[in-house]
């Protein structure tokens, strides 16, 4: 089932020609014939869920701006951002599909009857932002955007713009503040983008994948698309594969394919010899799943909640035997440490310290108390900052530290440092108490 | 305030300046444009940008410290940014080994330029190209699914063709490349 690599063999996808001659377009037209109301109707119908990770009902989302009652102008914004470590399924698609973006843009824009879509893409994806650039020109000289669409009397303007490197952009409303030309960091909610967004304006945002799903939703109607995969995971997922496997790779599949059977079957399996020690399912903000939970477990969203951990926006990072996990976490910190946007002081000082602490744990100069340290200052992080940021943060720490503690204290254990400095404060006390 | 900008450069500032509802918003392609033009953003060139989008030059200072793709200092003709993120780190011979490779090739220390002003290099956080680990983006271009043959082939080439491998913000394109390299792999057909 493909739905959103429908074409991507093909080189001339990317031209407007290429694209229609594969029926590309034929949803917009249908939209334009549909009330947006019901546009709207049919993506609530089909169960759609937010790709980005956070699995929001995108139809939910959008009938926000239902009954129409303001007189701003509504803004659309797709989320390229993709920083994700783990993640780089929507440089597939603005790569080799980029008219099936804008495609889903027109069909959303029309729907929400949107005046402008801003595309914000990371700005190290320069080639992307190539590509993507060359296909909204083109739709522009084909009447496709632009005054009067296709003699419809809809107007839609599509602007692009290219990040500077900051992860938290991705956040929806940090990424409404750069777009300002502000600094990438987060708002306070609320008020929520589809009353007080960008410029002010009521705005939705969704993701470069989920847009990408419209067009499928509106020639072949919500319920059919509800009828793929399971029941509250409709649809198909793009999943990016990495790690020690033998084929990483964006791959296509249904909601609710088993876990296993993904990295047996679509990524040839561990390399040889390997064992799996564990994956990071949904980009590295989501919980680790050691290898035995693995067993029995679903890809969708309802499956791997249910498990543990989450499907976020399926970055998939498999683990062999031969990863050794103090680094793995190390690696982590110094991504989140590095990428916080430093407003909050919980995200922008802790993030830091447990750098620190797992740093010198891997230096061999761990203490006892460390990990207890780790797991209390992500106690200390979560909940208490203005975006999830921290809260993705300490996902991965506690569950790595939880599942993986005996590495940790193995590699403690070995600190000859902290031993003598232990015994050393026992005789103090011991001393005192004489 | 006056910077040495190209005529081409100009036009392309009063193009960005009227792209979006808002003059503010093009502080950022404004900013990128005075790298690529001037190699780096120098005081002059905040002030200057601040002028054009009328900001005040302390906020568009504070973008130029926030964001990591601009640069106050000078870089070498060739950037090498390192992705160091855990799918890099572990596949393939893993990040550290590519880096050690670039230093000992170039012979550049990190976040520094090598003596004949061609090369540097720092480690990033991830790219996004995480299935075609480990990788390096030179300039604006991704080479992936490195091996240290490889990055050092690569660096030959580079010295040989002396390839343009930056983005444009004048023409919305990545420059020329280098020969027999596609500019992404993230798509393979097989």
């Amino acid at each position: 089932m493909k739905i959103l690599l429908k074409g991507i063999e093909f080189d001339d996808n990317v031209s407007v020609a290429g694209y229609q001659s594969r029926g590309g377009y034929e949803s917009f037209r249908k939209a334009l014939s549909m009330s947006p109301d019901s546009v709207v109707d049919e993506v609530k119908k089909s169960g759609l869920r937010g790709r980005g990770g956070a699995g929001f009902p995108t139809g939910i989302k959008w009938s926000f701006f239902i009954p129409r009652k303001t007189e701003k102008p509504i803004y659309l914004i797709i989320n390229a951002d993709e920083s994700e470590p783990g993640t780089f399924k929507d440089r597939l698609i603005m790569e080799r599909n980029p008219h099936l973006l804008l495609e889903g843009i027109l069909c959303g824009a029309w729907a929400l009857q949107a005046q402008k879509t801003f595309i914000y893409i990371r700005g190290e994806y320069a080639y992307p932002y190539t590509v993507m650039k060359q296909a909204i020109k083109e739709c522009y000289e084909k009447g496709l955007l632009g005054q009067n669409i296709l003699g419809s009397g809809f107007s839609h303007d599509v602007i692009i713009h290219r990040g500077a490197g900051a992860y938290i952009c991705g956040e929806e409303t940090a990424l409404m503040n750069s777009l300002e030309g502000k600094k990438g960091q987060p708002r306070l909610k609320p008020p929520f983008p589809a009353g007080y967004g960008l410029y002010g304006m009521p705005t939705n945002i969704n993701n470069v994948e989920t847009i990408c799903n419209i067009p499928f939703i509106v020639q072949n109607g919500g319920d059919a698309y509800f009828k793929i995969g399971v029941e509250k995971s409709s649809g198909t997922k793009l999943i990016s594969a990495s790690g020690h496997i033998k084929k990483p790779g964006i791959y296509e599949v249904e909601m609710g394919y088993p876990l296993l059977d993904f990295i047996n079957n679509e990524c040839g399996g561990m390399l040889e010899g390997r064992k799996i020690k564990c994956i990071i399912p949904g980009g590295s903000s989501t919980p680790v799943m050691t290898g035995e939970e693995l067993v029995g477990v679903n890809l969708d969203y309802e499956s791997m909640r249910l498990a543990g951990s989450s499907l976020g926006c399926a970055g998939f990072m498999v683990l062999d035997d031969t990863a050794d996990m103090v680094e793995v976490l190390l690696n982590l910190t110094k991504f989140y440490a590095h990428e916080s946007c430093g407003q909050c002081t919980p995200c922008r000082e802790g993030g830091h310290w447990i750098e620190k602490i797992v740093q010198r744990i891997a230096d061999g100069q761990g203490r006892p108390e460390d990990i207890a340290l780790i797991q209390s200052v992500c106690g200390q992080i979560a909940g208490h900052t203005i975006c999830a940021f921290g809260d993705t943060m300490v996902m991965p720490y506690q569950s790595i530290l939880k599942k993986f503690a005996s590495e940790f204290e193995a590699k403690i254990s070995l600190n000859p440092n902290s031993l003598v400095a232990k015994s050393k404060r026992l005789a103090v006390l011991q001393e005192n108490q004489l | 305030m006056s910077i040495n900008l190209s005529s081409e450069a100009l036009v392309r500032v009063e193009e960005l300046k009227n792209y979006y509802p808002s003059k503010k918003s093009a502080v950022m392609p404004l900013l990128q444009l005075v790298q690529e033009e001037l190699g780096k953003i120098s005081e002059e060139g905040i002030l200057w940008v601040a002028e054009q989008v009328e900001m005040s030059p302390v906020h568009v200072r504070e973008l130029v410290t926030f964001y990591s793709m601009y640069t106050t200092k000078e870089r070498g003709q060739y950037h090498f940014q390192v992705c160091r993120t855990l799918s890099c780190a572990v596949m393939g011979e893993g990040s550290k080994k590519i880096c050690q490779a670039i230093e000992k090739r170039c012979d550049v220390k990190e976040k520094a330029v090598s003596a004949n002003g061609l090369w540097s290099f720092e480690q990033v956080e991830c790219l996004g190209s995480c299935g075609t680990g480990p990788m390096c983006e030179i300039n604006d271009t991704y080479f992936e699914n490195l091996t240290t043959e490889k990055i050092t082939e690569i660096i030959n080439l580079i010295e040989q063709e002396k390839p343009d491998l930056k983005f444009s913000t004048k023409k919305d394109a990545l420059g020329s490349g280098l020969k027999n390299y596609s500019p992404s792999a993230v798509y393979t057909k097989e």
